[in-house]
């Protein structure tokens, strides 16, 4: 069976950690990629790098366009001006031609001479500011060479200053402007360019350019503007030979290019910036530079042309413009470009650092969830371990125990029995741990279940006290217990594990207590309800101060008299309690019906000692196991300190809390409430017979004086014969009990009538007049004619010599011993008043005198296989006169009552083997219907009736609930009486059967 | 005076054991059974009480020790046992035969014998007892004899 229970433990246990698997399985995304992580890294980088590029080749080409058309339109601007201003300065070249062959040639004689020539040119040499000079050459042909020298007083020269060889004609410079008045007399022919730009001026009509060279005079570059001049009016649409033969002469102009294009840069903004060459590309194999240099550095890469238009169509220009500087890098693009590449590194590190940082805690978790799920199927276990080598060692240990049990009913020498008492003293201590050892194991282990019964919490409190009944009077303390009226009297739950509970804190306290009491406590939790302190003042009338009196001392007005940890205890707030209980009674009938209503009752239940207490550093770990206050306790003391963790556990497990007040060398207080439901008012009353321990109902209505100075002690005694059904009263010492007697007794008799005096022995010792007010009450009583009460003293220790003394002071031989218990009480009572004998009117003997004669000389049968029951039972009835015969079986039984028998009544065990007693009973039932039908047939009716057969037969049943009466009742019995026997009860049952026949009889 | 002494001593033995929540009040009405017409009633009672109680026990603990229980038996064991001692009024032992029955209809073997070792204990204990009991009660009964 352990195998088996191990086995499924350890079943249980990996299906747990599976559980605990299976929910770990819930990766998150990231969990689930960690090993991409790094990749998903680079991806990114390798992504933003790429961006990055992109956006600055982006921001680059925008930077270069915008380059471009700055190029491009300060260029178009550039060799616009130029060219504007080149035109202008043709035009005024073209006027000079008009001037020329109007004031030369159409005037004769010629009104301009070189000097008219060289002013007028110099005053309008601001209209010509790309000119460097202008000069006119006439046309000579070389028959007219000698007139035109002769005229002119020169030869005509070449270029080169040498007197001109002969030629087809000549263009000497005869009017020239001062600036380049160095070339009068110069044939222009000699120069190729010249001579080329005359041909070609004087063919087309219009100005032409040469292509550029080194000016005569200047090492600028240079082209020269020819214009031709006609002598007279040329027709409409001349051709080449009407011009060339119209042709005067030329007016020509060498403009200094390279100056010129300077002066008009150094007009513009951004001069620097660029650089500028003309070309003139008529040719357009090989580009001539007019301005500019021809290999000068610049920007190449980045060029544009401009077409000019100087107005000569054969020839053609064009402007280049470059940057001087090669493009600057773009910084704004590059490190808005780097920055961005930049943030996104940073913002993809810490990406993937907050994803490495997850992956880690998250491992961490399942690392510690791991752990945490081992270390809890360790430590359950361990819990079964514990357990299993519990009930293990348990199986020898009884067999130990047992054995020493039957060693000491031997005969064994003193030291023999010495030896073995403190072995099995030993092996129960073990037990006790190991059983301590095994609950805590299992509850921890989550296998301790509660149980839902109903039970009576009072009979189970006092089975506790009477269980350290002898341990609290061996040390003389005062132990007791007081369930408050409102608990229920039976409730639902777990006696077992409550009477654990209480055992374990009453066994704690009597461990630890030498002095003083211990007192349980048991009321229904609620919110207390405020009473007004004068109502508490009123409750108190003058007791406590005698108490304090007599002793002189420090009294506190506890059980015992010694101070208890918790104030709260103490008699003022219990006093409270009690009256608040009383008022409320008094509008019970609502209060019951909303305590019906609610369906659990929570229990205050407080444990108080006056021990040592437990010291205040070591409070905190009370409840911790194996953790005892300190070690000297444990030598002290003995004891594991398993107990009351066990408890908080089971109190925990019960739905309640446990907690405690403790004083060092004062005493400790536990207190803990417990949930346990309400029992359902219908089935109460069954319930309540079967389950509870019966306490005798005879003490009803009999009346008590209690005489204690100790109100909390006198309010125990008071709970336990209420319990009785007692009517009880409370007196603080003997003499006012006794005055209470006697007024009673004389003036209002019918008030109370005290049936039983009882005292507790403090009170009685501590009056020096005590004896004397007690003969007195006797006197009085006596001469009253009244009967005499029963004194009854109560003691938790008495010596014989008290007894004694208590006897002659008229006590009753019974001493109640305490603790006092209600069934212990009874039974005392009982006692006292069956030897008094005074006592008429109590059912008891009547009920026996009268069962007598119902019995007398009857013949029964008694069926039940339990032996012990058998002759109890036969005793009984033989008591009361009966004939008696037994029967072991409903075999037996059925034998016996073959028909005709001579039995009168039957008494019947229900449970018994083979045949129960239902059964046993269909079938008797069902002969004497077979018998008596037979009878009916021979006899007629006539003296049938009386004679028919029918056995009474009564049911002996230990639980009387009433499905089990019902069918009793079924099966054809007459009634039934509970087992054991109790009189009353048999007088009843009896009764019913055999009024009539004893009546005859007599 | 012997014969009183005696009587005292089986009174107050009597007393603890009612102290102690051993007997109930259904010992007394056993005793009250007893009269002179048949003198040795409590001591056969509790003769037949402690033979029965120690063949139920033995039968239990033959029971108990086997691997699977046969927990209707026990029940039955157990219910004999409950109802001699209910019938004599030992009030513990009914106590500890309650706990064993209720174990036993829980199919709980842990219990029962936890519950079984309560029984043996209380039964041993109450024999002691009974025996000092009888012990002193025919010491009485032979000098009441004696006497006559």
């Amino acid at each position: 069976m352990g195998l088996k229970l191990k086995q499924s433990y350890h079943h249980s246990v990996t299906v747990k950690v599976n559980e605990q698997m299976g929910t770990k399985r819930g990766y998150t995304f990231i969990q689930a990629n960690r090993a991409w992580l790094p990749k998903f890294l680079l991806l990114w980088v390798m992504v933003m790098a790429f961006l990055s590029t992109w956006i600055y080749k982006k921001m680059d080409a925008d930077n270069k366009v915008r380059r471009k058309e700055v190029l491009s339109s300060m260029c178009d601007q550039r060799a616009r001006m130029l060219q504007d201003q080149f035109s202008v300065s043709v035009n005024h070249v073209h006027a000079l031609a008009i001037l020329v062959s109007t004031f030369h040639y159409y005037k004769d004689p010629s009104a301009i001479d070189q000097e008219t020539f060289a002013e007028y040119t110099a005053r309008t040499a601001f209209e010509r500011p790309l000119l460097s000079g202008v000069a006119y050459a006439e046309r000579v042909k070389h028959s007219e060479r000698e007139k035109f020298e002769r005229q002119h007083g020169w030869t005509i020269k070449t270029m080169k200053r040498e007197p001109s060889p002969i030629r087809d004609e000549y263009a000497p410079v005869i009017f020239s402007q001062e600036t380049v008045s160095y070339i009068e007399s110069l044939d222009m022919m000699s120069g190729e360019e010249d001579q080329e730009n005359i041909l070609r001026a004087r063919a087309t009509g219009k100005a032409v350019l040469t292509s550029p060279f080194r000016l005569l005079g200047s090492h600028h570059l240079g082209v020269v503007l020819t214009f031709p001049v006609y002598k007279s009016k040329l027709p409409p649409k001349p051709t080449v030979e009407e011009r060339i033969e119209a042709t005067a002469g030329y007016l020509g102009g060498a403009f200094d290019v390279e100056s010129l294009v300077e002066n008009l840069l150094g007009q513009l903004a951004g001069n620097q910036a660029i650089l500028v060459n003309v070309y003139d590309v008529t040719n357009s194999s090989d580009h001539l530079i007019m301005y500019g240099h021809q290999n000068q550095d610049g920007d190449l890469a980045l060029l544009h042309e401009s077409k000019l238009d100087f107005g000569d169509p054969f020839r053609k220009h064009q402007m280049i413009c470059r940057y001087h500087q090669k493009a600057p890098t773009s910084w704004t693009a590059l490190t808005t470009a780097f920055l961005f590449f930049v943030i996104c590194l940073l913002v993809g590190y810490i990406l993937y650092g907050a994803a490495i940082h997850i992956v880690k805690v998250e491992d961490d978790f399942h690392g510690m969830q791991e752990l945490m799920v081992r270390a809890e199927a360790a430590d359950v276990a361990k819990s079964q371990f514990l357990a299993t080598v519990s009930h293990e060692i348990r199986t020898p240990m009884n067999g130990i125990l047992g054995m020493l049990a039957l060693l000491l009913d031997t005969d064994l020498s003193s030291t023999q029995r010495d030896y073995a008492q403190t072995a099995q003293v030993c092996g129960k201590a073990l037990i006790t741990l190991i059983n301590e050892v095994l609950d805590r194991a299992k509850i921890e282990a989550g296998k301790l279940e509660l149980e839902t019964v109903p039970f009576d919490l009072r009979s189970i409190l006092d089975d506790v006290l009477s269980l350290f009944s002898e341990k609290s009077r061996n040390k003389g303390l005062e132990l007791a217990v007081f369930v408050s009226d409102k608990v229920p009297e039976m409730v639902m739950g777990d006696p077992g594990r409550f009477r654990q509970i209480i055992t374990n804190l009453v066994g704690n306290s009597v461990k630890f207590t030498e002095r003083g009491h211990i007192f349980v406590k048991v009321h229904v939790a609620e919110n207390p309800k405020p009473i007004d302190d004068a109502k508490a003042e009123s409750c108190l009338d003058g007791g406590s101060d005698e108490a304090a009196l007599i002793s002189g001392g420090r009294q506190f007005n506890t059980l015992s008299g010694y101070e208890a940890a918790d104030e709260r205890n103490s008699w003022d707030s219990f006093q409270l309690l009690v009256t608040a209980e009383a008022l409320q009674n008094d509008a019970s009938e609502k209060m019951t019906v909303a305590d019906e209503a609610s369906r659990s009752v929570t229990l205050m239940v407080s444990v108080e000692d006056t021990g040592i207490g437990i010291p205040l550093i070591a409070q905190d770990r009370v409840f911790t196991p194996f953790m005892q206050a300190d070690s000297s306790t444990s030598r002290n003391y003995g004891g594991t300190g398993i107990g009351l963790s066990i408890t908080k556990c089971l109190v925990e497990l019960m739905g309640g809390h446990i907690s405690f007040i403790s004083r060092p060398q004062v005493g400790s207080t536990f207190s803990f409430t417990t949930v346990f439901g309400r029992l359902k008012k219908a089935s109460r009353s069954d319930m309540k017979k079967s389950n509870a321990e019966d306490l005798p109902s005879g003490f009803r209505g009999l009346k008590a004086i209690v005489v204690d100075g100790k109100p909390v002690r006198a309010a125990v005694t008071r709970y336990h014969l209420k319990r009785l059904g007692m009517l009880v009263e409370i007196a603080n010492n003997v003499k006012i009990a006794a005055s209470a007697c006697g007024k009673n007794g004389s003036s209002c008799g019918s008030k109370i009538q005290p049936d039983i005096v009882l005292v507790e022995k403090d009170s009685w010792l501590s009056g020096e007049y005590s004896c004397l007010s007690l003969r007195m009450l006797d006197r009085k009583q006596n001469g009253d004619l009244f009967k005499l009460p029963n004194m009854i003293l109560l003691a938790t220790n008495i010596t014989n010599a008290e007894l004694e003394k208590a006897k002659a002071a008229g006590f009753a031989d019974t001493t109640i011993m305490k603790p006092l218990r209600a069934s212990m009480v009874a039974a005392c009572l009982q006692q006292v008043l069956e030897t008094g004998k005074s006592q008429p009117g109590k059912g008891m003997p009547n009920g026996s005198s009268v069962l007598g004669s119902l019995l007398c000389g009857k013949r029964i049968l008694v069926v039940d296989d339990n032996m012990v029951n058998r002759r109890v039972a036969a005793g009984a009835l033989k008591k009361f006169g009966a004939a008696v015969e037994c029967a072991a079986s409903g075999k037996a039984a059925l034998k016996l009552l073959q028909l005709p028998h001579s039995f009168d009544a039957c008494f019947m065990d229900i449970q018994m083997p083979e045949m129960d007693g239902f059964e046993a009973t269909r079938r008797i039932r069902m002969l004497e219907s077979q018998a008596n039908e037979e009878m009916n047939g021979d006899t007629e009716k006539g003296s049938g009736r009386k004679d028919e057969w029918h056995l009474p037969i009564l049911a002996m049943t230990a639980d009387v609930i009433h499905a089990t009466y019902d069918e009793c009742l079924k099966c054809g019995m007459d009634g039934y009486v509970s087992k054991p026997f109790e009189e009353e009860n048999l007088y009843q049952a009896v009764a019913k059967f055999f009024k009539t026949k004893p009546i005859s009889d007599s | 005076m012997a014969i009183a002494a005696l009587k005292t001593q089986h009174r107050n033995l009597v007393q603890t054991m009612f102290d102690e929540g051993m007997l109930d009040n259904q010992f007394n009405q056993l005793q009250d059974l007893q009269d002179s017409s048949n003198p040795n009633f409590v001591d056969e009672v509790i003769t037949l009480f402690c033979n029965d109680a120690e063949r139920i026990i033995t039968e239990l603990t033959r029971h108990l020790s086997y691997q699977n229980v046969d927990f209707s038996k026990l029940d039955s064991y157990v219910h004999q046992l409950k109802g001699s001692s209910s019938s004599i009024g030992a009030h513990r032992l009914k106590l500890a035969c309650v706990n064993l029955r209720q174990a036993s209809d829980g199919w709980n073997k842990e219990e029962c014998v936890e519950a079984f070792y309560s029984i043996r204990r209380e039964y041993c204990h109450l024999r002691t007892k009974f025996q000092v009991m009888m012990q002193i009660q025919r010491r009485i009964v032979s000098l009441e004899n004696n006497q006559q």
